[in-house]
């Protein structure tokens, strides 16, 4: 942190929260997506608000009670909720069923494919659904904490306890297994292919680069990690997690392994949700007093995008151009912002 | 404290040795006309149905933390349950965690210590345990868990009483003051106890840490104090005092701590801190209140295994004894040693 000078007085910096389009969502707000150029603000139960750039809000019905968990490719956002449905919702607004449980379970995760097969998770048990093919399914040791797709090839990470799992749904007895002790939430495979990383439930990150499965062991947060985004290119996974953003450097073949990350634009509050821009290098972050700051990723120049004094930030989301930015608190108030 | 935890969800653990009755108080809980909606995290499904109440189903998944502290385990399951419930606040008042006969209370609890998200959402009210009158007693012979259950507990609902003579009763009451004499104990049958005996106990508030004594010397007033509802029929505490049989239980104790004199903070907290540390895995619970040299606030702890908290509670009252208490439940507890530990914490 010394290499950074303490965060500019809100006189100096520059601002631009005369721009943004104030968005009240009157619902609780867990995370937001962009379906094309309309935000969808997904709510805690039952509902997603989409915006559009005018500020006009419609509310569609998705679930019959908590959404749990959700991925998003652009074209369509697929949830999965408490009602143990998996639903997806696209452009137009219009909601499919892709899946039930059958006991009425959890859908603790899901994940998307670029070639628009999903995965969700209800207990132990990781479903993927390609195509035309038959569902697949894995059980694994314990509870899933959560899913993602290779970005090459249809293969799936299961996050649980002890580890993760790999997986190819195409390949019987394909199931690898990454162990490292604690339990796995949310998991994320480098861009590139060559490194996946899991949150835990302690305060730290666990990495392995898949060329031979050595560790990266990314630990020093002060809570847990709930948000991850990787900076254009995958050149740097930023993080949620601490009082300023963490940025853990990707580029090299090794990753992070023996490196500092680099830490941006310090608060006297947790950052709680971050996204980066999908082409250049900035990235937006929300904070646990409600701030949302604009960071430049090279030398850590702040942009303040909304001021502080609010519950915590709870959703944030470049649109695919990189044009809009959208972000909303915990209990929906929020905004859009046009680059 | 009190401030910030009225806000929180209150969550109650639910216990007890398979077919005890913990499904029959469970549905009791729900039917009753209380006006309540409640979020209950079974094991089972299907023995339970009550439309208006969220049912979610558990896989008791234990884990350890990767914090070096072998007792350091926690319901991972619970910390994801919790989560998603937090997404529907304001759909249910409180959390019944319902464990299966068979489980250690102990991660369920570290649970609501541990976890930060959970910690700021919701707080542990009790651990409530359902014991049966005809078998308790043999299954602490045979079953560690079932004496888990007890030694942990705040509240045990004894149930089945009618099952018994009066001379089992007695027997399997003093069985379980052997082991745990803290706990609020009521004798039922079918589970019929008032839900204000079993919900809302604040058990684990600090500022509520008063009942150290052991349950028996002030059961009566105690009764008549907090209760307000009925109960004339139900007379649990009765003829304790007289007759009450002793017993040691071998491997499961609870020790108790006092004195007038005014302890050495400096002394006494890295003395308690390391005693949790090295004997954390046999102390299931442990309480005390406290007064410090030169302090005029009483000082309050508690804690589960090895996690403690603790705080300044309030100003000692004009007149009131400022005497020190403490109590350790746990097995094979190094009496001893404790004894010597907390003697050398006071200000000579």
């Amino acid at each position: 942190m010394k290499e950074f000078s303490p965060a500019p007085d809100s006189a100096s910096i520059v601002s631009v929260t005369d721009r943004v389009k104030p968005v009240t969502l009157g619902m609780g707000v867990t995370s937001v997506h962009f379906l094309r150029d309309r935000a969808a603000f997904v709510g805690g139960e039952e509902n997603v608000a989409f915006v559009d750039d005018k500020g006009e809000i419609s509310t569609v019905t998705v679930h019959s009670g908590g959404i749990l968990s959700t991925a998003c490719d652009g074209k369509r956002l697929v949830m999965g909720g408490d009602d143990g449905k998996v639903v997806s919702l696209d452009a137009k607004g219009e909601v499919m069923l892709l899946a039930t449980d059958p006991k009425r379970r959890w859908i603790d995760a899901v994940a998307l494919h670029a070639d628009g097969s999903y995965a969700w998770s209800a207990g132990k048990t990781a479903f993927v659904k390609s195509g035309k093919t038959e569902e697949k399914s894995l059980e694994v040791p314990s509870t899933v904490g959560g899913l993602a797709f290779a970005p090459k090839g249809l293969r799936l990470a299961i996050a649980h306890y002890n580890g993760a799992t790999l997986w190819f749904p195409n390949m019987a007895g394909s199931a690898e297994f990454l162990p490292w002790a604690g339990s796995h939430l949310g998991v994320t495979f480098s861009p590139d292919n060559k490194f996946l990383v899991t949150t835990m439930h302690e305060a730290a990150l666990h990495g392995w680069r898949l060329a031979d499965n050595r560790h990266m062991r990314m630990t020093g947060y002060p809570s847990r990690v709930r948000s991850m985004s990787w900076s254009a290119g995958g050149k740097a996974l930023a993080t949620s997690g601490a009082d300023t953003i963490i940025l853990w450097p990707f580029a090299s073949k090794d990753g992070p392994m023996g490196k500092e990350p680099a830490m941006l634009a310090p608060l006297q509050a947790r950052v709680s949700v971050v996204a980066c821009h999908p082409k250049n290098d900035i990235l937006a972050a929300g904070y646990s007093d409600g701030t949302v700051l604009m960071v430049r990723l090279e030398d850590g120049a702040e942009i303040l995008v909304r001021r502080n004094g609010t519950p915590p930030v709870a959703a944030i989301a470049w649109n695919a151009k990189g044009t809009l930015l959208a972000f909303a608190d915990e209990n929906g108030d929020g905004g859009m912002l046009e680059l | 404290m009190s401030e910030a935890t009225s806000h929180k969800i209150p969550v109650t653990v639910l216990t007890g040795y398979l077919g005890a009755g913990k499904t029959t108080l469970l549905n009791r809980i729900l039917s009753e006309n209380h006006g309540k909606k409640y979020a209950v995290i079974v094991n089972e499904f299907g023995e339970i149905g009550i439309d208006n109440d969220l049912i979610i189903g558990a896989d008791e998944e234990v884990f350890e933390m990767n914090n070096g502290c072998i007792c350091c385990t926690v319901r991972g399951d619970l910390v994801r349950i919790m989560d998603g419930l937090m997404k529907r606040k304001g759909k249910f008042d409180a959390i019944i965690v319902e464990t299966t006969g068979l489980a250690d209370p102990a991660p369920v609890a570290q649970t609501f210590f541990v976890d930060e998200d959970v910690q700021k959402n919701a707080r542990l009210d009790a651990v409530v345990t359902v014991a049966d009158a005809k078998w308790l007693s043999d299954r602490l012979k045979d079953a560690p868990e079932a004496k888990n259950q007890i030694a942990f507990a705040d509240v045990i609902v004894l149930n089945k009483t009618d099952l018994v003579s009066k001379g089992e009763l007695a027997e399997v009451e003093a069985r379980i003051r052997g082991i745990n004499p803290y706990a609020k104990l009521h004798r039922t049958e079918r589970c019929s106890v008032a839900l204000a005996d079993v919900l809302d106990r604040g058990a684990f508030d600090l500022d509520r840490i008063l009942d150290i004594e052991p349950d028996f010397l002030e059961a009566d007033d105690h009764d008549h104090d907090h209760d307000h509802h009925h109960h004339g029929h139900d007379h649990h505490h009765h003829d304790h005092g007289h007759g009450l049989k002793h017993y040691h239980d071998e491997d499961m104790q609870s020790l108790s701590l006092k004195t007038d004199k005014p302890l050495d903070p400096n002394v006494f907290m890295p003395w308690l801190q390391n005693l949790v540390q090295v004997e954390g895995g046999k102390i299931l619970r442990s309480k005390g209140i406290l007064a410090f040299h030169d302090d005029d606030d009483r000082y309050v702890f508690q804690g589960v295994h090895m996690m403690l908290e603790g705080d300044h509670q309030r100003k000692w009252k004009e007149g009131e004894p400022r005497e020190s208490r403490l109590v350790f439940i746990g097995r094979e507890l190094p009496e001893e040693a404790i004894r010597k530990g907390f003697e050398s914490c006071i200000v000579s």
